[in-house]
């Protein structure tokens, strides 16, 4: 299990390192100059001179990318920041509490109503409830995030006066933002929980676990739904990978200083260090998060279990470290 | 006669579904006393399965239904209990082995837990000495005890069924359901799983339903057996009463269409034609479009079940009136 986790990790490497070269080639070649962002249109030929040699800005491509690369492997140097002279990595850090903490939530509440209702529509199939349950998370999937932020802040921040309709300090603040986002991937993952375990009920095993005498309860949360897991978790992952990488819309709507609206204001601002910085920072989050995601299915299936432990066996045979048998 | 463990009373079990209603099991008795070994043949599709799930009361519902019936097992009938009550029986009482042993075991759950869960169920037990007889269990069937932390893609599958094995027989059942239990392995691992069987049934003396439809399984394993046709039980009587003095026209058909050694056959003999459909079964005997001997009454009206001698039972008009037309 080691083994795995040590070569998934190096296996991020080349990953990291083509983002972080694409992402600079494309912030390189696109037309804008920085100098002229930081310094306004009033400055005069001289200075922006002076700022391209400040910046580096005048020497070759690839010179400019080997330092960044070496600059953030040696020092942990994402650069600075353009508009407020911050290290790249303190700006992300500043924000990432809050986006971490809205996408916890959100996957949370997701989670809980999207596997409970799953799974109570699959056991009673075609009833009333799977009916209305389905047509609700229908409602959900389509229904978009700023729409649907729009419109609960209306009802309980403006109508009702419960809630505060905007910032992220307090828990009262968390709640409207994470029903937001929740609630859409919560849609996602009931119906993937559906068919998953509409499948898994099926099987011969649940039968024979039926056939022991076990109650209903304990055949379907303890013996099917470990079953089921496999694509829950796939799409939960996916879905905590991407609102990591910053909910732009609901952090606009909801005025939290998130990742996401710091890369939208960097992206307009021409803040190349920061995008580049903030790119590089999802891709290793969401790369942190597929390892999860991996490690989770071989702790759920014995049978991926088993094939990172003969794979190890496999190759120590080849290395002549364990004898044939 | 030894005592009745499970009596079987007009059991008619049907299948409903778009509004097409499929009749599985029709009308069929079966008795089995303690200690006994009853063998249930039929080709696919007659029953066999939708009878042993009916026993435990694990039709599912929808689509299937028991609609008449009785099934009473030490008087007492299975299919008037709550499901409370009904799961204490199930594992515990009455148990089955499935078709495929590939299928039948969680694939996420270690072999021990699947075998010591039952134990728990049944015999609250504390976790540990659960294990332990999970243990036991495990190496009376002829698995290494230290195999109980595998999981079932570790094994075989005739392995796996032998876990099974040890699963259905870990709370000592009065009945042991076993349906097909040798259809999916390969001959050699056949015979040892049919061993081993025969052998933990004297050992615990356990009644058998056996459900195939491989006759020399149960030549080998049974005392008495029913031959099923389309659901319903067509002649039931010991092994050498059906074996040896084949009374209906179906059994006939079965044991020729067996290859014999000594003939130098060239082609084998079937039973001509297919099963009816069972959405829509003929008004006269169901055997009827595919019977040697068939007679214009038996299109016209189903024959009634009769006693040939010494509880043979038959369900077909050539005995009726003591007569042999044929």
């Amino acid at each position: 299990m080691l083994r795995f986790l040590f070569r998934r990790i190096l296996m991020m490497i080349p990953v990291l390192l083509g983002v972080s070269f694409v992402v600079f080639f494309m912030s390189y070649f696109t037309p804008g100059d920085p100098a002229v962002m930081i310094l306004g249109d009033m400055a005069t030929q001289e200075d922006i001179q002076m700022m391209h040699e400040q910046l580096k800005l005048d020497e070759p491509f690839l010179v400019q990318y080997v330092n960044y690369v070496k600059n953030i492997v040696t020092k942990g140097d994402f650069g600075t920041s353009y508009t407020t002279k911050q290290p790249v990595l303190d700006e992300l850090l500043v924000r990432f509490p809050n986006t971490f903490k809205l996408a916890g939530l959100s996957v949370i509440l997701s989670v809980i109503i999207g596997i409970t209702v799953g799974i109570v529509s699959a056991t009673r199939q075609y009833s009333i409830l799977d009916n209305v349950a389905t047509a609700i998370s229908f409602i959900g999937v389509s229904m978009p995030n700023f729409w649907q932020g729009m419109m609960l802040i209306i009802v309980f921040s403006v109508w009702l006066g419960w809630l505060p309709p905007s910032g992220f300090s307090t828990p009262m603040h968390w709640i409207l933002p994470a029903v937001t986002i929740g609630t859409s991937s919560a849609a996602q993952i009931m119906r993937m929980t559906r068919s998953s375990m509409l499948e898994v009920i099926r099987q011969d095993y649940i039968r024979t676990a039926r056939a022991k005498g076990q109650s209903e309860r304990i055949v379907i949360w303890r013996h099917a739904l470990k079953n089921a897991l496999i694509p829950i978790i796939t799409v939960v992952g996916l879905s905590f990978g991407r609102l990591l990488g910053g909910a732009v819309l609901t952090e606009s709507i909801f005025s939290i200083a998130g990742i996401g609206k710091l890369m939208v204001d960097a992206i307009n601002m021409r803040n190349y260090p920061l995008v580049q910085g903030g790119v590089l920072f999802i891709a290793i989050v969401m790369s942190v998060v597929n390892l999860i995601v991996d490690v989770l299915y071989a702790y759920v299936d014995p049978r991926i279990r088993t094939q990172f432990t003969t794979n190890s066996i496999r190759k120590k045979i080849r290395l002549g470290e364990v004898g044939d048998e | 006669m030894r005592d009745k463990l499970l009596e079987i009373k007009k059991l008619k079990v049907i299948y409903s579904t778009d509004g097409k209603v499929v009749e599985a099991v029709n009308h069929i008795d079966l008795e089995i006393h303690k200690g006994e070994a009853l063998g249930l043949i039929g080709e696919t599709g007659a029953g066999k399965t939708t009878t042993a799930l009916s026993i435990l009361n694990l039709i599912p519902n929808p689509p299937g239904k028991i609609v008449e019936g009785e099934i009473c097992y030490n008087g007492q009938n299975l299919l008037k209990l709550s499901q409370k009550e009904m799961r204490a029986v199930r594992g515990n009482k009455i148990s089955m082995i499935f078709q495929d042993p590939m299928t039948a075991l969680n694939p996420v759950m270690t072999v021990g837990d699947q075998i010591a869960e039952v134990i728990r169920l049944h015999q609250k037990m504390p976790r540990n000495e659960a294990y332990i007889k999970a243990q036991e269990m495990l190496e009376t069937v002829g698995i290494p005890g230290n195999r109980l932390k595998d999981f079932p893609h570790q094994f075989s599958g005739g392995m796996k069924q032998r876990v099974v094995i040890a699963i259905s027989l870990a709370c000592n059942p009065e009945l042991l359901i076993a349906d097909e239990p040798t259809t999916a392995l390969d001959v050699t691992i056949q015979e040892q799983v049919l061993d081993l069987m025969e052998k933990l049934q004297k050992e615990f003396n356990t009644s058998l339903l056996m459900i195939t439809h491989d006759l020399g399984v149960v030549a080998e394993v049974c005392e008495t057996v029913a031959i099923m046709y389309a659901g319903e039980i067509v002649e039931y009587g010991t092994i050498e009463q059906v074996y040896n003095d084949t009374k209906h026209p179906y059994t006939r058909g079965l044991f020729d269409s067996i290859p014999k050694f000594h003939e130098d056959v060239k082609r084998l003999k079937p039973i001509k034609g297919q099963m009816p459909n069972p959405a829509h079964l003929p008004v006269g005997c169901n055997f009827a479009d595919r019977c040697p001997d068939v007679m214009p009454k038996c299109r016209e009206s189903e024959p009634v079940v009769i006693d040939v001698g010494q509880n043979h039972l038959v369900k077909c008009y050539k005995y009726v009136d003591g007569g042999d037309q044929a």
